[in-house]
């Protein structure tokens, strides 16, 4: 046992030292070196710029909040979408915080908008509290509160968002989603231009 | 429920089962020595090591030196770690300015990643600098992972090796594994996530002026390279807080579907390896329809409760399935199923909040660590892991007709069965005790988020996870305090390494008998019958002994949801 143990120390050591150089070092830092020649964009974060300003990154949420435009789902990371800290809320099925919360959200909907069915994913948090999505039913439910924000043709809008939706791949990979932010600057670049 | 939902498990069911062969062949190789085509480009690393390190590789170990060489190994690779995360705040590449951590989350967070758990009390982006992130912990992911494959293929020789004193040599087993299998195919996926989106850089952090003109950061890093060896080696441990539920770790549905299958890849292939390897491919089939049956049945059950929704919700207005804690890019079929995937290996990414699961929803990921993670299990410690139930089974078998056990082609005596129900009783003695302990003490009472029963499952998940070397969490538990982090810690260690040392035990003792032929007389460990049975006592023997304090904790919590009761 003994002699074991001594016949293990230099390995131990070496071994430790030499597969930190070459998994910890080399094998990140290579692939950064491969990443940022051959796909500059995704391995900076997919970030979208504005004359210079980064405005947000195509994969990752950011807060929507006002009526102008689509608003993303509710965040529990940090004060709502913290992208120095992804989050879920971890509330149970049974919590009393959980259902609290809910309940307002739905209300202050059903004032809103009476009578429309809210869909599930207006009214619960993301699992990262960055959700870049939303599902096609959340986005047709905005879209008449949108218009009228913007005085636009409802229809139009509607318009715009069944451009975004992005279906599963194969039919059966993924489900149907909207990209916010991706709608949003459509939505933007929409609103700037002169009615026809 | 959805008929897509369905086809997406049957799909994974299917690509992993034509993944099987073709992983377990090249196991096959690594476990033989044999040349591979690798080696023309990586034999001289290979030869380079053992010479730096004057490791011999042809040297045959006994259960002994094995044991020893494998324990004082990651022993200084925990070390070593403790070390960089201590001093990250004078280290290098550390863009967001971090301090060192804590002792109690040092220790905690390196045990955690040698041990091929990757319990994470902190949230990555918030308190791990770059450095820390590669140097400290994606070492780990390689060679835990290749640590646990090693060990499988020692107790597959003491099962294939007739009146030997040795099991192999451990330096070559897991340096080969390494070179030859983990690091060119994390490579190959970490290309791949890239080109989906997933970052690969050394800045810290981008700032953002938003549509609405508010300030975002969003934390970047070398996220890619540790994502894949993340899921191939069952790791789990995320880059950030959330882990594969954050859209820079997993942006798309395809990138789930690829990370889904790294998790079971090498766990699947390694049933056809041991099939090889005793010489009868037949006895690796049955142990993998065992699992698959296990596993199937766990997503069936979580994605049924998932879809189902939350009756509390739906009185309150908000229709449809559990969107709690899940990304929509998943919905309720992917998350539902990479759930069950993550716990029933011992990976523990999450791309959704367990926490946030419907009681019986989560049930099953916590049943799943409970069994012991022998459905498909991590990387190597999945199939040494079923072969100990397998030893369990047989003696039973052999109790039930009154003969003398035997399996793939060793005699089953005493000292293996003895050994076999020492490795398996340190799950539930150590997961309940810490879980009582923690239930009745201030310091463990103050851990959880939720209130009533889910509070309980918080802790219960809390070493169930970590015993089991998961490290999956129901994350409203607040970990990073010197109680949590001292009890998991030591929780994780005793989890890995005394189910280990039995093993290894038994392996030895195996290699070392001779080979008995399978007469009329021998119970046939292949086909339905023996499949049955091994499902019958993982389930009975795993699963048994934690029926009660499921019964306090999620069946509790479905019992109070669907009367609508708050806590």
């Amino acid at each position: 046992m003994n002699k074991d143990l001594i016949s293990a120390l230099r390995p131990a050591l070496v071994m430790t030292l030499l597969f930190a150089a070459l998994l910890g070092l080399a094998y990140s830092l290579a692939l950064t070196g491969i990443g940022q020649a051959l796909f500059p964009e995704q391995a900076n974060g997919s970030l979208v710029r504005d004359s210079g300003t980064v405005v947000g990154s195509n994969i990752v949420g950011q807060a929507f909040t006002s009526d102008r435009y689509f608003n993303t789902r509710p965040s529990a990371a940090g004060d709502g979408y913290d992208g120095l800290a992804s989050s879920g809320s971890n509330l149970g099925p049974t919590s009393q915080l959980l259902a609290d919360r809910v309940k307002g959200d739905v209300e202050k909907l059903k004032a809103a908008q009476p009578g429309k069915a809210v869909p599930a994913d207006m009214v619960t948090t993301s699992g990262s509290g960055l959700d870049p999505d939303i599902t096609p039913d959340a986005a047709f439910y905005q879209v008449d509160r949108v218009a009228k924000a913007r005085s636009l043709d409802p229809e139009a809008v509607r318009g715009l968002v069944e451009q975004s939706i992005d279906t599963p791949l194969l039919g059966f990979l993924g489900e149907p989603r909207v990209n916010v932010f991706k709608l949003n600057r459509r939505l933007d670049a929409f609103g700037a231009k002169p009615a026809a | 429920m959805t008929f897509q939902g369905w086809l997406l498990i049957a799909a994974f069911v299917g690509i992993l089962l034509l993944l099987c062969k073709p992983m377990g062949r090249w196991l096959f190789a690594l476990y033989e020595g044999r040349r591979t085509p690798l080696h023309r480009v990586l034999g001289p690393v290979e030869t380079g090591f053992y010479r730096l390190s004057g490791i011999d590789p042809a040297e045959e170990q006994g259960w002994r030196r094995y044991a020893v060489h494998m324990l004082i190994f990651n022993a200084a690779l925990l070390l070593f770690t403790y070390a960089v995360l201590r001093l990250q705040g004078v280290l290098p590449l550390n863009p967001l300015g971090f301090d060192g951590t804590s002792a109690d989350l040092a220790f905690n967070t390196a045990i955690s990643f040698t041990a091929n758990t990757n319990w994470q009390s902190y949230g990555g982006e918030s308190t791990m600098s770059n450095l820390s992130q590669m140097l400290g912990l994606t070492i780990h992911n390689f060679l835990s992972a290749a640590t646990g494959i090693a060990l499988a293929f020692a107790l597959f020789r003491g099962f294939a090796r007739r009146e030997m004193k040795t099991i192999g040599n451990f330096w070559a087993d897991m340096t080969r594994v390494t070179l030859y299998l983990l690091l060119p195919l994390c490579v190959a996926i970490a290309i791949f996530y890239i080109a989906s989106g997933v970052p690969q850089t050394l800045a810290g952090s981008v700032d953002v002026t938003t549509l609405e003109g508010a300030r975002q950061t969003l934390a970047l890093g070398p996220v890619a390279s540790q994502e894949a060896i993340k899921m191939l080696g069952t790791n789990g441990g995320g880059f950030f807080n959330v882990n594969s539920a954050h859209p820079f770790e997993n942006p798309t549905a395809l990138t789930n579907l690829v990370q889904m299958l790294s998790i079971f890849a090498i766990g699947v292939g390694l049933t056809w390896t041991f099939g090889r390897a005793v010489g009868n491919q037949r006895q690796g089939w049955a142990i993998l329809a065992a699992m698959m049956t296990l596993f199937v049945a766990g997503a069936a059950i979580t994605y049924w409760q998932e879809a189902a929704g939350n009756p509390i919700l739906h009185q309150l207005g908000a229709a449809g399935g559990n969107m709690e804690g899940k990304e929509v890019r998943f919905g309720i079929a992917q998350t539902a199923l990479f759930a069950v995937v993550t716990t029933a290996a011992s990976c523990g990414a999450v791309n959704g909040m367990h926490d946030s699961f419907t009681a019986l929803g989560g049930l099953i990921p916590l049943f799943n660590m409970q069994l012991g993670e022998v459905v498909i299990g991590g990387v190597g410690a999945g199939i040494y892991g079923f072969l100990l139930f397998a030893i369990l089974a047989i003696f039973v078998a052999g109790l039930m007709v009154g003969r003398t056990p035997e399996y793939v082609g060793k005699k089953i005596e005493a000292r293996e069965v003895k050994l076999a129900v020492l490795a398996i009783a340190v799950l539930p003695l150590i997961i309940l005790g810490f879980t009582a302990i923690a239930s009745v003490t201030a310091a463990g009472l103050a851990g959880p988020l939720n209130k009533g029963p889910h509070g309980f499952s918080e802790i219960l998940y809390a070493f169930t996870s970590a015993v089991a070397n998961n490290g999956s969490a129901f994350a409203g538990l607040t970990a990073n305090t010197p109680f949590y982090n001292g009890m998991l810690g030591v929780a994780m260690w005793i989890g890995r390494f005394f189910i280990i040392v039995p093993m290894l035990a038994i392996a030895g003792g195996l290699a070392a008998k001779k080979y008995t032929p399978a007469t009329a007389g021998s119970f046939p460990t292949t086909g339905l019958l023996w499949t049955g049975l091994l499902i019958g006592i993982v389930l009975i023997v795993g699963g048994l002994t934690f029926l009660p304090s499921l019964a306090l904790g999620p069946i509790a919590d479905h019992l109070a949801m669907i009367n609508g009761q708050l806590f």
